[in-house]
């Protein structure tokens, strides 16, 4: 087993790229740490697979570049791991499903391509709910991803999901930035049981091209990070404008991590009352108002707000997201790529492929879905839903024209143990009441790390701003950050535990 | 007069609508870059996307957009600025997706008409609708005993479906709407309209009812039938059919039936317990599309004539018969090809040599007017060889002969053959006297009062010319001398 080089896989990326600069290090022995690590690492079943090869290949096309002086940008050289839902080019690519084993696609995702065009070096494809179905990460064909932060009652925890391999990665410093997903809360709210930094941009800002899709409304690529800079950085090399996907905006990018200034002298803060859940754990509840504490002596002003359809957001994404994921994973009947179970008619085949190929909890999806696109039912559910979902982004315009940014809980309890919550798909569902809101709005949102709940498990803060004002949010997030001064480490790190 | 059929109980009435699938002229797909060429080798023009890889996106192709507006504009049709792509969701191993992207609750052409030109005078048929879709691949079934092979090549091709309302009432305006539709999208350049090659393809919806009864009967839907011949011979069938079903004190079950062209008959695909439940939704891949009134307006500036306001100048202004002028403006290369012929002068006899002879040397060998062996230019100049007395309407068509057999100039072949009209008076008057003089028994005969003998001098001085004597004047100079 390599020794893992903690003075390495410890850094931000913010930090390895000035060392980069610097000449302290190369890629390669970047690279060679972290292959290391994710060896080491191999327990906590983070990666689905690992591209050692390719990323050694990559690191040393990097020291290349940066010797002649043309590092191709702060992400130049930076190892990540990046979720098995983007294509890439060559390399297995199944989305935690068996249904696309052995599938490999012949090209490359728009995000994954703009992270290689910007010189970032892929250590492999991280493990990941079922077509990201899921917010413990335990619907994976490739078996559930176990959370490096760990308490001495010698429970393994889940890391949230569905980015949950991208999470453990960059939690336990597997990798120095993971390429999340989110649908409905799939970054944020693993990043917030894990420790770290989550970021979910505007809908529209990357492209989802080359994603295996789950729900093409909600969908949306984002960076997973161990600083709030860190994400502003790798976002950077991940957006763009692409023609080939219709719901692209064609947006100014700006520079995102220029937006830190630690400036948010008079800003407006909303704090929505209807995040209050009844029952919510009082950590949670003085945690968040930590937060509002911390941005108000930023010189910052908290406004009490309300959003009072909030509290239909969860139910209706539950409507929405199955029914496009039932129509979006029609795709997958063993006719053409991945897996073929035989049968003596094309229904059995059906059947048989798609009985064995999808998990449970995508199963119970694609029927939810079916069930409220049915005739009879599509008026009552579907356009119901679709109607709630214009009120719930009424809302937040109207809401957003008395604040700058909202600020809740990322989730609604620390992350916990492998085996809780299983029996209960809706109790698995309220993990995401906080973080759905803003991805039926199409709003960009992050989670930073707040603090410790009274067991010792990360907890984090959640932050919302207007359609495209990536900016504020990492403003905001950056002051949050500095005051949350978030040091505690998993107990699992870099392999070494 | 209309179309019944005579039951035992009374005359029944039939009641059809069209669904037509017209594939859009366009280079690429509806949503991908793979090439739409007809007969390429299977599975030679299949993007990731026509082939439902994961991840893959649809982007609509602007130029079908603008199709589908130009063809809405070339029915008369309302053009919605605001539609939406939809998916219909089924399995079928030739549709990729699991769905097609087709539109339902707003398509982007709304209500239109057409007019036929029956025997009885014109028919306005209303158009319900048009909307954009996908095309799917093809299963084929005949290449391995056990397995079935997929051609994807299709899978994506954009198509037009026009659907009409259900005001058709006989298998001969069924036929008349199918021409009519497939002239206009040809002049309009937006579906090649070529039935062999499935580029227009048509499902019948037919019901019957006895003549009188207000309220429509329930209806079988007769899939995908690819020739006009067949759609009136597979809804002539069926509403026979029906009639007897009824007669016989059963019901019409609502279902869709192929029709088998070799039998001559319609036979039940699948009933409605069998349909599928689409569950249409929005395509959240597709922004919906917002059209500008400027867009459309452009778009109908442009629109070239149509086949009724060509008829219509071709009667006003040509002084056509309205069933010639239809005949020509059907195929719009025959209307630019008569329209070219009568540059030389005379419409009407242009008109008449185009549907007559021409038509008939090209149905003889199966051509099209494209591949016509006598040039327009050709024909105009022995419409005017005709016209300027140069040559009789008989030697012209002696001269038409050699054109399509030898080609070559009309005004040649007159001069090499020496086939020009004789119409110097001096020289008929000469062969009139020495038949008179040669034949005194028959021209005794015409003065004694019989003048149907006048035609067998005529005979004998065309027979001596060897037809280049202008027969008005052969004519005029016979009544003088005999008389």
């Amino acid at each position: 087993m390599p020794t893992v080089n903690n003075a390495l896989t410890d850094l931000t990326i913010a930090a390895a790229r000035d060392g980069l600069d610097k000449g302290d290090f190369t890629s390669k022995e970047l690279t060679e740490a972290h292959i290391a690590a994710v060896e080491a690492a191999r327990d906590l079943n983070a990666f689905i697979t690992e591209t050692p090869e390719l990323a050694l290949k990559r690191a040393k096309a990097s020291d290349e570049r940066r010797a002649k002086g043309k590092a191709a940008s702060g992400m130049d050289g930076i190892p990540i791991a990046v979720k098995d839902l983007y294509c890439t080019e060559g390399v297995e690519t199944t989305a935690g499903s068996h249904i696309l084993g052995g599938f490999t696609p012949p090209y490359e995702s728009t995000v994954t391509q703009n992270l290689r065009d910007a010189g970032a070096v892929m250590l492999g494809k991280t493990n990941m709910d079922e077509f990201a179905m899921g917010s413990a990460n335990i619907t994976s064909y490739h078996g559930n991803v176990i959370n490096p932060w760990k308490l001495d009652d010698g429970k393994d925890r889940v890391p949230g999901g569905s980015s949950g391999g991208s999470a453990a990665a960059v939690a336990g410093h597997l990798a120095l930035g993971g390429a999340g997903s989110d649908t409905g809360g799939s970054i944020r709210q693993p990043a917030s049981f894990s420790g770290i930094v989550g970021m979910k941009p505007t809908y529209g800002r990357c492209s989802r091209w080359g994603m295996v899709a789950f729900a093409s409304s909600l969908d949306q690529a984002g960076p997973m990070t161990r600083s709030v800079e860190d994400a502003a950085i790798m976002l950077q090399s991940m957006v763009s404008y692409d023609a080939k996907d219709s719901t692209s905006v064609d947006q100014p990018i700006p520079d995102f991590a220029a937006a830190l200034t630690g400036d948010i002298k008079g800003l407006k803060v909303g704090v929505p009352k209807e995040y209050r859940l009844d029952g919510m754990p009082g950590e949670i509840e003085t945690l968040w108002q930590q937060g509002i504490d911390w941005l108000k002596d930023a010189g910052a002003e908290p406004v009490e707000i309300s959003l009072p359809h909030t509290k239909y957001a969860l139910p209706t994404y539950y409507i929405v997201a199955p029914a496009e994921a039932s129509s979006n994973l029609a795709r997958y009947d063993g006719v053409r790529y991945g897996l073929r179970v035989p049968g003596d008619s094309l229904d059995e085949m059906y059947e048989n492929t798609r009985g064995e190929g999808f998990g449970a909890e995508v199963r119970r999806r694609i029927m939810i879905g079916t069930y409220v696109l049915s005739a009879g039912y599509y008026d009552a559910y579907y356009v119901k839903a679709m109607k709630l979902r214009t009120l719930i982004l009424q809302e937040f315009q109207q809401a957003f024209e008395g604040v700058d940014v909202m600020l809740t809980p990322t989730a609604p309890s620390p992350a916990f143990a492998i085996g809780e919550k299983m029996d209960d798909p809706v109790q698995m569902y309220l993990n995401d009441v906080f973080t759905v809101p803003a991805s039926m709005a199409g709003l960009p949102a992050i989670s930073v790390p707040g603090g410790l709940s009274d067991e010792g498990l990360p907890l984090g803060l959640h932050l919302i701003t207007k359609p495209f004002d990536e900016e504020t949010l990492f403003r905001v997030g950056g002051v949050l950050e500095e005051a949350a001064n978030f040091t505690a480490q998993p107990s699992y790190l870099g392999g070494a535990s | 007069m209309s179309y019944l059929i005579e039951g035992e109980t009374g005359d029944w009435e039939v009641v059809i609508g069209l669904e037509v699938h017209a594939q859009i002229v366009s280079k690429a797909k509806l949503f991908s870059g793979a090439a739409t060429d007809f007969g390429a080798e299977p599975n030679s023009q299949v993007s990731l996307v026509d082939a439902a890889m994961p991840g893959m996106l649809p982007v609509i192709n602007e130029v079908c957009i603008e199709q589908a507006v130009r063809t809405g504009l070339g029915l008369n049709a309302k053009i919605n600025l605001h539609s939406v792509f939809e998916r219909k969701n089924y399995f079928y191993p030739d549709l990729p997706q699991g769905y097609q992207i087709s539109q339902f609750l707003e398509p982007i052409v709304g209500e239109g008409i057409i007019t036929l030109d029956m025997p009885e005078g014109p028919r306005e048929i209303g158009v319900e609708r048009l909307h954009m879709e996908q095309d799917a691949g093809k299963s084929l079934h005949d290449q391995d005993p056990k397995r079935t092979f997929i051609d994807l090549n299709r899978s994506g091709v954009a198509l037009m479906e026009i659907v009409s309302k259900p005001d058709l009432r006989s298998p001969a305006e069924a036929g008349a709407y199918m021409r009519k539709l497939r002239a206009i999208v040809r002049y309009l350049g937006t579906c090649d309209g070529n039935m062999e090659q499935g580029s227009l393809r048509c499902d019948a919806n037919v019901s019957v009812r006895p003549t009188g009864e207000k309220e429509l009967r329930t209806r079988a839907e007769i899939k995908n039938i690819n020739s006009v011949r067949f759609v009136m011979a597979a809804i002539e069938y069926e509403a026979e059919r029906q009639v007897e079903v009824y007669e016989d004190g059963g019901n019409v079950v609502q279902e869709t039936r192929l029709y088998d062209a070799n039998k001559g008959e319609t036979r039940s695909m699948r009933s409605k317990e069998e349909a599928h439940d689409y569950r249409y939704f929005p395509d959240p891949d597709l922004l919906p599309i917002d059209l500008t009134q400027d867009f459309v307006d452009q778009i109908k500036a442009t629109l070239p004539e149509l086949p009724d306001a060509k008829k219509q100048r071709f009667i006003d202004d040509y002084g056509l018969a309205i069933d010639d002028a239809a005949t020509l403006v059907a195929d719009k290369e025959t209307a630019d090809y008569f329209e070219a012929v009568a540059k030389a002068g005379d419409a009407k006899l242009a008109a008449n040599w185009v549907i007559h002879e021409l038509f008939a040397v090209l149905n003889k060998a199966s051509l099209s007017i494209a591949e016509s062996p006598v040039s327009s230019d050709d024909l105009g100049k022995l419409v005017g060889l005709i016209s300027d007395d140069t040559i009789s309407g008989r030697i012209a068509k002696d001269v038409f002969e050699v054109m399509v057999t030898e080609g070559g100039d009309p005004a040649d072949i007159v001069e090499d053959k020496g086939l020009k009209q004789i119409t110097d008076t001096g020289e008929i008057e000469a062969m009139i006297d020495a038949l008179i003089a040669d034949n005194p028994e028959q021209a005794q005969q015409y003065r004694d009062g019989n003048t149907k003998v006048t035609g067998w001098f005529v005979g004998q001085i065309m027979k001596a010319s060897e037809g280049k004597a202008n027969p008005q004047m052969v004519n005029e100079l016979l009544k003088k001398k005999l008389g």
